[in-house]
């Protein structure tokens, strides 16, 4: 058997102030060329678990190792963004260069890239979620939908290994939501995606998770052999 | 959209000449005019910003309304400096005497500042305020002063259209603004929602460039290209502004 991306083991977790853990000894696995779902109500910790990957939180007691290796520092984690991608839930927190391009080679650049490759990734990332002609556009000026994808884009950019996104398809519409089916179907790395829509996950995950306080469950809803049909 | 930037758009000769070039110039200039203690200074930089502003071709009225907003300062030097510089006095209305070097002074402070305003309206506000920090940043200025000036203008778009979403949800639930505690009260909460939302965001955004890598070094990929255009622009300014400097230097005795 394969070792696990990432591996949670008996995390707790309790935001400041607030009367209960969302996490209680939870663990949590996720093995590579998975495509997860992860679903559950508003509020259950679907967003806290993906920043605690990320080291953006930090839980209270257990372990965390990805690829193999316990993250426990800041600076553990700084290696793990450089391998994972995250898409948060709201662009607006993601933008903030100046112009698209910018935006999308900010993270090949911190990767160590020179200016010419990054810009090359950008170019190719921005190609490929039809972003073409969106380079010189001003981040802030873009429509929600338009934020989103190039969010997205900034992501992909960092070409990770390891793909989260929160709530991916708030704001696109239906063809935008399409091809980004599409482009989650061809990559060939793992995801997880958290996602409230059931049609969405339908076609791009192969598992879903309900995330409780102790652990993530797999789903009961039917959804093996669904994936990678044509739309 | 109160944070439009109705000068930046435009083709004039100033638009397309190289941001670095004009801010350079724009930046000279400011100094020159600031440091000035002649009349004759004054009003050869009001007739060289003057003559920037006809080459910028900007609408009049909106150039008219922004000198007034900054004239409005000024009236307040003109209501208390000739009354308290000491000097030879011109008149007196009651108590008050008003001097005649207070009265020069803030005459030449009146001509001087709408010099320089005039300027910066014609070669520094007729780029949007990113080619601004991006000129800024290729003038090697430090990076970080380049990146508060892009961060906040970035982000007070943001805040701006949360303010919105605010009094919007405001108003759809009736709320209209009255002499009352309700009133005041409400207006207590926007403010605070606004402050720790703007917190969260910050942090949020952090976070963002956490996760793609951020080390505390920031990149920029515009370049910009020196035209001979440029060149020429600078090859008639600097003499222009060296000229101003002389008569400075040598002042005409105009007053």
């Amino acid at each position: 058997m394969t070792a696990p991306l990432i591996e949670l083991q008996h995390l707790t977790f309790t935001y400041p102030g607030a009367p209960r853990p969302v996490f209680e000894d939870f663990n949590f696995q996720l093995f590579p060329g998975k495509h997860l779902g992860l679903v559950g109500p508003n509020g259950i910790g679907k967003t806290t678990l993906l920043h605690l990957i990320m080291g953006l939180l930090r839980p209270q007691a257990g372990r965390i190792v990805i690829f193999g290796k316990e993250v426990k520092t800041p600076r553990d984690f700084v290696e793990v963004r450089r391998q994972v991608g995250l898409l948060f839930q709201n662009p607006d927190d993601q933008l903030f260069c100046p112009t698209v391009l910018e935006d999308v080679a900010f993270g090949p650049l911190n990767l160590g890239k020179s200016r010419q490759e990054a810009v090359a990734i950008a170019r190719e990332t921005m190609a490929q979620l039809g972003l073409e002609g969106f380079e010189e556009r001003v981040t802030y000026k873009l429509s929600g939908g338009e934020k989103k994808l190039v969010a997205l884009a900034t992501v992909l950019a960092m070409q990770p290994r390891l793909l989260l996104l929160d709530e991916p398809t708030t704001g696109l519409d239906e063809a935008t939501k399409h091809r980004l089916i599409h482009l989650l179907q061809g990559l060939k790395i793992s995801y997880m995606i958290v996602s409230h829509e059931t049609d969405f996950l339908n076609h791009t995950v192969t598992e879903c998770c309900h995330v409780h306080m102790h652990c993530c469950r797999p789903d009961t809803m039917p959804l093996g052999g669904k994936k990678h049909e044509a739309l | 959209m109160s944070l439009s930037e109705p000068f930046a758009e435009g083709d004039s000769l100033i638009h397309r000449l190289d941001p670095r070039g004009r801010i350079l110039v724009a930046a000279l200039f400011a100094v020159l005019v600031a440091a000035a203690a002649t009349y004759a200074t004054a009003i050869g930089g009001l007739a060289l910003a003057a003559f920037c502003l006809a080459l910028a071709r900007l609408p009049l009225k909106k150039v008219l309304t922004r000198l007034l907003v900054v004239n409005g300062f000024i009236f307040f030097l003109w209501a208390v400096l000739p009354f308290t510089h000491p000097g030879e006095t011109l008149w007196r209305l009651g108590p008050l005497a008003a001097s005649r070097e207070g009265l020069l002074l803030t005459g030449l402070i009146t001509l001087k500042s709408n010099a320089i305003i005039l300027a910066l309206m014609a070669l520094v506000a007729t780029m949007p305020v990113i080619t601004l920090g991006q000129a800024l940043q290729q003038l090697r200025l430090p990076g970080k002063l380049c990146h508060l000036l892009l961060f906040t203008y970035r982000y007070l778009h943001v805040f701006e259209l949360e303010y919105q979403r605010l009094v919007q949800a405001m108003k759809i639930r009736g709320f209209q603004p009255k002499t009352n505690l309700h009133t005041y009260r409400s207006y207590a909460y926007l403010a605070a929602m606004l402050l720790v939302r703007s917190y969260d965001r910050a942090e949020r955004v952090f976070q963002a460039m956490l996760c793609r890598g951020f080390q505390g070094k920031f990149y920029t990929l515009r370049t910009f290209i020196w035209s001979r255009r440029d060149v020429w622009f600078l090859a008639a300014a600097l003499p222009v502004l060296a000229g101003l400097f002389c008569l400075e230097l040598f002042p005409l005795r105009l007053l």
